[in-house]
């Protein structure tokens, strides 16, 4: 990336991210001229007129009726401006073109998962180049938003509900997806890419991601625990995470905070991932997702249990 | 005003608020407006302490990339005491309480506020709500959701957070009563001839607070008890799970918060209204405008919240509505910027410490505006938004406005509550420490924030790879946020040097014309003044200042002709 953008801003490469930095521009260059007028003449008064003698009594001075007046015009003109400017943008910035490709985004404590229109999914959101983008977003969970610097677009992941935002980069490359919406002790990790291609790779990429019918359950289910974020709380090589590590869970025997205890068989595993509040594991918090009943579909929740008792 | 008291005010009284009871029993039952007053200075100092402790653990952890000091749920823990401290037990407390107390009855003429015992509930009712606050992080668990307690993410963390909640609630009520006992004091306990328009301008600033934390203070209150409603009794308000909206939680949430914004930065105005006309010796300009504006801001401050929210999934008509009246609320405040500026016109402008705070003042407040316009286009706030921008941005109105002008007013209102000057020399070199830590920890922490920097991450080396600055710039800020400490170390050191060893302070060491410095002895008597003073002139009237001193004869200020000079006064250069 030899695009590392300007002083302030980050490189740019969507379609509006140039109408932005122009607006974010003006409103520097004028707050920078602004603020030397006004701090330079506080510092040229302070010295000016600075004390001489304890005996000093100045006059009062009447106040100046055009000064006073150019003092309520002039930021009300400037503010005016940049008010009608920051509309126009923002309404560019949020009215999708009707002919965008529309990719839904799931997020969850920690974990972004693209699903694209022929079923494939990925972790990563991959787009074609030039052309405009639409996600449709929901978490499953609580607060995420969706950033990407260098697009400068930004949109908080409500659950319960769809929140949009479109863009159309404008050239090929790698760019970082950020979770700006506090949303827990992972928050600092839930980052992504936005990989962006020609839409020939990118046709490429979609048929060589798609669901392969021939996975056995387990298999399935391996994909399934890498794009639903499983890993962000479950370990596969003992470590204690945000959750209990997979290594040698099936079959071992739970104790929950409530003082009961349970054979951790297929029955189980299959309730602890659709109602994981109802027990809860001694020595947890209860932050597991509650959603996952609903979210998944049965076969899923099975190959992601297949994919357990395998650990 | 009458002359004829001026020579014994100017004389040390042998009895005074501070020594006429003794013992702590006689501070923890006062009902004396300055007693009460000292009491929230020494628990806000305290908080302000253990919140400027977090804050150092904060940059220290975020001074170089991967884990530094403590790991993420320690990080998530800290940023988020250090807001809730700094915000509810420090910032909105601190100048009401403190100054506000002192400062406001004396200004306006009269022997305490309106309600003296309702005055000291306050204060215990504050204190039971950080009792609260310390018993919920101490003891019951972990509170990590940050000072904004955010639905879905806070009804399902742990059950300290409900104990943070209820002590934002309880603290609350201190604020109502405070708010509540300063518009009746201001309303009806004026001294004969303290007509509206010869208020000192903090005094209606501090009044316009009042009227703010009246009216918003029961939102948080009522956001609170929803809390636990449905937590308690399940009912679906904010949790989706139960089919809540969380997104209501925020309109709530800032109803209350961006009122509360006001409640941090009037009384700071007022603050800064005093020491530019003091030290400048010359009349505020626009005065009525100001005064009118603070009024006028309390109240459309109610109609701005949804500009935190522009990118929260409210509707874009209502995010356009919200951009647009925030502007409305920008342009009178730019106007006092100029109306401070311009105060120094022709004046007589003395650069003692607490000036140096003003002027400190206008510099980063004028930063905090400006930044605050580009977070209020609706445009640019979507890239802005939950990054460090915004952490600079309200850093640099929070610390920036409204703590600079606290310890500026602690400055200028010191001599007159403790009887003691302190060092200045050593005042003017924390003012730079100050001014230069600040600037280093904050500043760059714009530029980082514009380049993409999210807030409330415990770390950003992943990020490095595109944004390899990221590293150097969290680097400066921390080394800025230890200057930053330094100077607030030194003015606590230079503080109890003074309390301890201070040369004792005239009755009127700045030559101001309020009444607390022309019509009270220092320090001023338990019922503050001898004789109810008659007002005949307004709070800025420098050219009658001789009338109202006496023929002026030793040094600056000590226009009483009798008290010590403090400070010779000598020209300084800028
Ligand atoms: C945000 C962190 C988090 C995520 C993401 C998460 N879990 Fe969990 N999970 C937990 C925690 C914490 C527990 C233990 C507490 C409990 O039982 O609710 C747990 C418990 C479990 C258990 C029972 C484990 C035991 O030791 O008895 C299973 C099975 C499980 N999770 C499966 C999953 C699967 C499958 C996914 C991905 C679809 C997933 N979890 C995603 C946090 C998470
Ligand atoms: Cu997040
Ligand atoms: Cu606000």
């Amino acid at each position: 990336m030899e695009d590392k953008g300007t002083l302030w801003l980050p490189e740019n490469a969507s379609t509006y991210a140039g109408d932005v930095d122009a607006l974010f521009y003006f409103i520097y260059w004028v707050s920078v001229v602004l603020f030397i007028l006004v701090i330079g003449a506080m510092v040229y008064f302070a010295y000016k007129y600075r004390r001489r003698s304890e005996a000093d009594r100045p006059q009062p001075i009447k106040e100046s009726k055009l000064v006073e007046a150019s003092w309520v015009v002039v930021p009300t003109i400037l503010v005016a401006i940049v008010f009608t400017w920051g509309f126009q943008v923002f309404i560019k910035m949020g009215v999708a073109p009707p002919n965008a490709y529309e990719i839904t985004v799931r997020a969850s404590k920690w974990n972004w998962l693209f699903e694209y229109p022929n079923g494939a999914r990925s972790n990563e959101l991959h787009v074609p180049v030039s052309r405009p983008i639409k996600l449709k977003m929901s978490s499953i969970d609580v607060l995420h938003s969706f950033f990407v610097p260098a697009f400068r677009t930004k949109q908080d992941v409500v659950p319960n509900r769809y929140t949009y935002v479109w863009f159309e980069a404008t050239r090929q490359d790698t760019f970082q997806v950020m979770c700006t919406e506090y949303c827990g002790q992972q928050h600092s990790t839930m980052l992504s890419q936005v990989v962006v291609q020609s839409q020939g790779d990118f046709n490429t990429w979609l048929a060589e991601n798609l669901i392969d019918e021939s996975a056995t359950p387990a298999e399935r289910g391996e994909l399934l625990y890498n794009q639903q974020g499983c890993f962000a709380c479950h370990s596969l090589d003992g470590t204690t995470g945000s959750g209990p590590t997979f290594q040698g869970l099936s079959g071992s025997q739970r104790a929950f905070t409530d003082g009961t205890t349970a054979t951790a068989d297929a029955n189980y595993l299959r309730e602890a991932i659709i109602n994981p509040a109802a027990q809860v594991v001694q020595g947890f918090a209860p932050v597991m997702p509650g959603q996952y009943g609903t979210t998944l579909t049965a076969e899923e929740i099975d190959a992601l249990v297949a994919y357990i008792q395998e650990q | 005003m009458s002359a004829a008291t001026h020579s014994d005010l100017s004389q040390r009284p042998a009895i005074h608020y501070l020594n006429h009871e003794k013992g702590l029993w006689s501070w923890l039952t006062t009902v004396d407006h300055k007693r009460i007053g000292i009491m929230y200075a020494i628990v806000v100092a305290l908080f302000f302490l253990v919140g400027g402790i977090f804050a150092t653990l904060v940059r220290v952890e975020l001074s170089a990339p991967g884990e530094t000091i403590m790991g993420q749920d320690s990080y998530n823990q800290a940023f988020t005491l250090h807001a809730v401290i700094m915000v509810f037990l420090v910032i909105i407390p601190a100048v009401p309480g403190i100054l506000g107390n002192f400062v406001l009855p004396i200004q306006i003429g009269a022997k305490d506020v309106a309600f003296p015992r309702l005055n000291l509930a306050s204060w215990y009712i504050f204190m039971a709500g950080a009792v609260l606050a310390i018993c919920g992080w101490l003891v019951v668990g972990k509170v990590d959701t940050g000072w904004t307690f955010y639905t879905p993410y806070s009804s399902e963390a742990s059950d300290a957070v409900l104990w943070m909640t209820s002590a934002v609630f309880v603290a609350g009520f201190a604020s109502i009563f405070t708010g509540i006992n300063f518009v009746v004091t201001v309303h009806k306990m004026r001294a004969p001839g303290m007509t509206w328009n010869r208020l000192p301008l903090f005094v209606w600033a501090i009044y316009a607070t009042a009227i703010v934390q009246v009216l918003a203070t029961p939102v948080i209150g009522i956001t609170m008890v929803l809390l636990f409603l449905e937590k308690f009794m399940q009912i679906g308000i904010f949790d989706p799970a139960l089919g809540g909206d969380p997104v209501l939680f925020q309109h709530f949430f800032w109803f209350y918060s961006h009122p509360a914004v006001y409640i941090m930065i009037l009384p700071a105005m007022g603050i800064i209204s005093d020491l530019m006309g003091t030290f400048s010796r010359q009349q505020v300009q626009g005065y009525t405008f100001i005064a009118l504006s603070s009024v006028a801001i309390a109240f459309l401050g109610f109609l701005v919240w949804g500009h935190h929210m522009f990118v929260a999934g409210q509707s874009a008509i209502s995010s356009i509505i919200f951009s647009m009246l925030t502007f409305l609320i920008g342009i009178p405040t730019g106007i006092k910027v100029f109306n401070w500026v311009g105060t120094m016109y022709k004046g007589s402008v003395w650069l003692q410490t607490p000036m140096l705070y003003a002027l400190m003042f206008l510099f980063l407040f004028t930063i905090g505006g400006f930044t605050g316009i580009m977070v209020g286009v609706l445009a640019t706030d979507v890239h802005l938004h939950d990054t460090y921008f915004v952490v600079a941005h309200f850093h640099y109105v929070m610390m920036g406005g409204a703590l600079i002008a606290l310890i500026g007013g602690m400055h200028y209102w010191w001599p007159k509550i403790t009887g003691k000057m302190y060092n200045e020399t050593l005042g003017r070199i924390a003012a730079l420490l100050v001014f230069v830590g600040f600037n280093l920890t904050f500043f760059t922490q714009f530029i980082l924030g514009s380049r993409g920097m999210p807030r409330r991450y415990h770390d950003y080396e992943l990020l490095l790879e595109q944004f390899p600055e990221f590293a150097p710039l969290h680097f400066a800020s921390s080394i800025g946020s230890w200057i930053l400490a330094a100077g607030l170390f030194l003015i606590l050191f230079y503080g109890i040097h003074s309390l301890l060893r201070g040369k004792p302070a005239s009755q009127n060491p700045w030559g101001a014309v309020t009444l607390e410095w022309t019509h009270t002895t220092t320090p001023p008597d338990p019922h503050n003044f001898h004789h109810t003073p008659l007002v005949t002139r307004g709070p800025y009237d420098f050219h009658l200042a001789d009338d109202v001193f006496g023929p002026f004869h030793t040094g600056d200020g000590a226009g009483d002709g009798v008290g010590e000079v403090t400070e010779a006064p000598k020209p300084e250069e800028a």
